[in-house]
């Protein structure tokens, strides 16, 4: 049909021409507005918002960083059926300017005391190590980290000394590949480090580095909503819940609410979508403690299950990126040392990325994202020029500020259920250590949710009933 | 759109399959590898037959470098390390004798390493192997490792490249020429092995400044020779300075010669 009228076009008289463009035109707004009143097309007479999520969703996920499109993604590989789960990423900033993933420095280490942290990171260097074979999507061009492979070098001093070689011990039993080196050693092979005060340093030799945060989440997304994952930009502001009352053993009745409808409100406006669901994840990272309070975790009286709230908050931390042409070269792994001060490379131009964590007393106003660079001058580098010399003189090229999600309990993940809220699963406050944890986590609360328990890595020291035990693990190794 | 859905899989499709290989550095592809492309982009039925193409050889390459375990319980570390290097179609030597065990061209061998199974294996050549990282799982016993050869071998990446510290105390020599896949990042994991003395890192296609690499690998490793990379590659020379260079050396050779 559209031949023939071309041709007719070109055979006619040039003084139709101008009716006939018009013509064209029109005949092609006809037929477009023909093939929309066809069943099958998008097209409806009622006007929609653009970006509502569907009205109903087995799995709704709140929170769209790394560890929320992990969850998808994975739950997504377990239910092997073609739809047959329909799971909603809920994220409120499309921008992802204020989100802790993409504002990390994307450093992966084994070196941990717990033996679930160093679990996790070591099935998470497995997965980046394949990443092809797990998230790669047809036509579209193969995932690439830019994984540096340089380790992690932990300094310790004379009192913490012994905890290094427990820690050490562990993890060499669970499986990474960490060497310790003495003093003489270290000097040997990083001369452009001062020695004063370390008495033991820990080498990651493999499966640690640094890697590209944004590569990852956009290659989890990717796969996950070419598996048919529905991702909406909105904000959870309420729950509905259906209530029912339980009594303990000690005769304390309690509100079990079990969530039914999840209200988000789509951005710059005040239209939301309830959205019925079966199961709720929390993985909001530093707002999850905002989403716990909205379902009154925390908010009941002080000694019952109900007065506990959900340790995360928002811990503000800096990071500065800092030029020095005589610094270290292209064996600097990512330096920790025991004052708190870290620092790696970024790039083959002399650049490098430093900061430290603050003080409990001292921590930093979380109502922005303004960097502190008194906090630089101040504390971090005079640390971090005694531990390398020549960094005495460098020049500050660019600094941001990031969230935590910090868990104030115990600096642990929290992965598991609430017993007041049967059907929201947490994965939260992992205090830093989000990104480099996160393939794992996703698998691990996907077991949970469809298999109803762990089948891969046993997860259940990091529960949530911990907290309303009031029995903390501690990790000690945390920067 | 559903239907799309449906054919996702999760092996890599054909046409980025052949975008590896251009980036490889392989010349073009044949008339008829982009005739297929071109009619995979039509039917459906010839992308599904290039992807179980891509399918079966990447399950080849996962066959290939499996664990030779029944090898390694019944008849010791090195019998089976010099089996898989053989079965790779690699050519190895024992230390303390001279002769190197090879295939021959169809890929058979003589079965005489199983004489010495206390012998360790002191140099290696892969070259054009398709060992990767899980591979590496049969040879990291062998802790006398001198000489390690990886010439053109596609699937070596930085993975491969961080798991090589388990031959930090005896790897004298390493030749990474054409692999494609490596990058500074696996580079950098070269520092565990502190004894290199001879490093090849020519027609690395990844590396977008060899010079600079170069130089910061002697920085890394002060005994080691790191040849393949010459110090002006990557930079950017303006025309104008190549002529006035060009003048110069021609004047400072004449020079030279009327010495």
């Amino acid at each position: 049909f559209a031949f023939g009228y071309n041709s007719v076009i070109t055979k006619r008289n040039k003084f139709f021409l101008p009716v006939f463009r018009d013509l064209d035109a029109q005949l092609r707004a006809f037929r477009d507005k023909a093939a929309a009143a066809m069943p099958g097309s998008d097209w409806s007479p009622i006007e929609l918002t653009p970006g509502l999520p569907p009205e109903r969703a087995d799995v709704v996920i709140v929170g769209g960083g790394v560890v929320g499109w992990s969850i998808a993604y994975w739950l997504k590989m377990k239910a092997r059926v073609r739809d047959g789960l329909r799971v909603l990423v809920v994220e409120k900033d499309p921008t992802y300017s204020q989100a802790s993933t993409v504002l990390s420095c994307g450093g992966i280490r084994q070196q941990f005391s717990l033996k679930e942290n160093i679990m996790l990171s070591l099935f998470s260097a497995h997965f980046m190590k394949n990443i092809n074979n797990h998230l790669c999507v047809v036509n579209e061009d193969p995932v690439d980290l830019q994984f540096n492979h340089s380790g992690y070098l932990f300094l310790a001093s004379e009192k913490s000394a012994h905890i290094m070689e427990e820690n050490y011990r562990t993890q060499r039993y669970v499986g990474a590949k960490v060497a310790l080196l003495s003093p003489s050693q270290l000097k040997e092979r990083f001369p452009w480090m001062n020695m004063e005060g370390v008495a033991l340093a820990s080498l990651g030799l493999e499966n640690e580095g640094w890697f590209d945060p944004w590569s990852l989440l956009n290659a989890l997304r990717r796969k996950a909503v070419s598996m048919g994952v529905y991702q909406c930009f909105g904000e959870v502001t309420g729950f509905k819940c259906a209530a029912n009352l339980a009594e303990t053993t000690d005769g304390e009745v309690l509100n079990v609410q079990r969530i039914k409808y999840v209200n988000v409100r789509m951005p710059n406006s005040l239209e939301y979508q309830p959205v019925e669901c079966a199961v709720v994840v929390n993985a909001a990272g530093a707002n999850s403690g905002k989403i716990a309070s909205m379902l009154g975790i925390g908010l009941g009286p002080k000694e019952s299950v109900s007065g506990v709230p959900l340790p995360v908050e928002p811990r503000k931390r800096f990071v500065y990126v800092v030029h020095c042409p005589d610094g270290p070269g292209l064996d600097t792994p990512f330096l920790i040392d025991y004052s708190g001060v870290y620092c790696r490379r970024e790039g083959l131009g002399g650049n490098y990325i430093t900061g430290m964590s603050p003080e409990e007393t001292e921590e930093p106003d979380i109502s922005n994202l303004d960097v502190d660079h008194e906090f630089f001058q101040e504390k971090v580098w005079h640390r971090l020029a005694h531990r390398i010399p020549a960094f005495e003189q460098l020049k500050v090229s660019n600094a941001w500020a990031g969230f935590y999600d910090y868990n104030t309990f115990d600096q642990n993940g929290i992965i598991g259920l609430h017993p007041l809220v049967p059907n929201m699963y947490f994965a939260t406050g992992f205090s830093g250590h989000g990104l480099q944890q996160s393939p794992a986590v996703g698998l691990a609360v996907a077991e949970l949710i469809l298999d109803g328990g762990y089948k891969t890595i046993d997860l259940s020291a990091l529960d949530l009933k911990r907290i309303l035990l009031q029995e903390p693990i501690l990790e000690s190794n945390i920067v | 759109m559903s239907q799309a859905m449906k054919r996702c899989s999760a092996h890599t499709c054909a046409a980025v399959a052949v975008r590896r290989a251009l980036s490889s550095g392989a010349a073009t592809p044949s008339v008829y590898t982009r005739f297929l492309l071109k009619l995979s982009h039509y039917f459906y039925d010839v992308e599904n037959i290039l992807d179980w193409n891509n399918w079966l050889r990447s399950q080849g390459v996962i066959h290939k470098n499996r664990l030779f375990g029944y090898a390694q319980k019944n008849f010791g570390n090195n019998v089976a390390a010099a089996y898989y290097i053989l079965t790779l179609r690699g050519s190895f030597r024992f230390a303390g004798q001279s002769e190197w065990f090879r295939p021959d061209s169809r890929g058979r061998f003589s079965y005489d390493f199983m004489s010495t199974p206390d012998a360790k294996i002191e140099e290696v050549d892969l070259s054009g192997t398709l060992i990767n990282h899980n591979g590496l799982e049969n040879l990291v016993k062998q802790n006398k490792l001198q000489t390690l050869s990886l010439r053109g071998c596609p699937e070596v990446d930085d993975w491969f490249l961080a798991r090589l510290h388990v031959f930090g105390e005896s790897l004298v020599e390493l030749d990474l020429s054409h692999c494609s896949r490596i990058t500074v990042g696996g580079l950098a994991a070269l520092q565990n092995l502190r004894k290199l003395e001879r490093l090849d890192i020519s027609g690395l296609p990844r590396l977008q400044n060899p010079g600079l690499v170069r130089i910061l690998l002697e920085e890394m490793l002060p005994h080691c020779q790191v040849s393949g990379a010459e110090y002006e590659q990557g930079l950017i020379q303006p025309d104008s300075q190549e002529q006035t260079e060009g003048h110069h050396e021609a004047s400072t050779h004449t020079g030279l010669r009327h010495l």
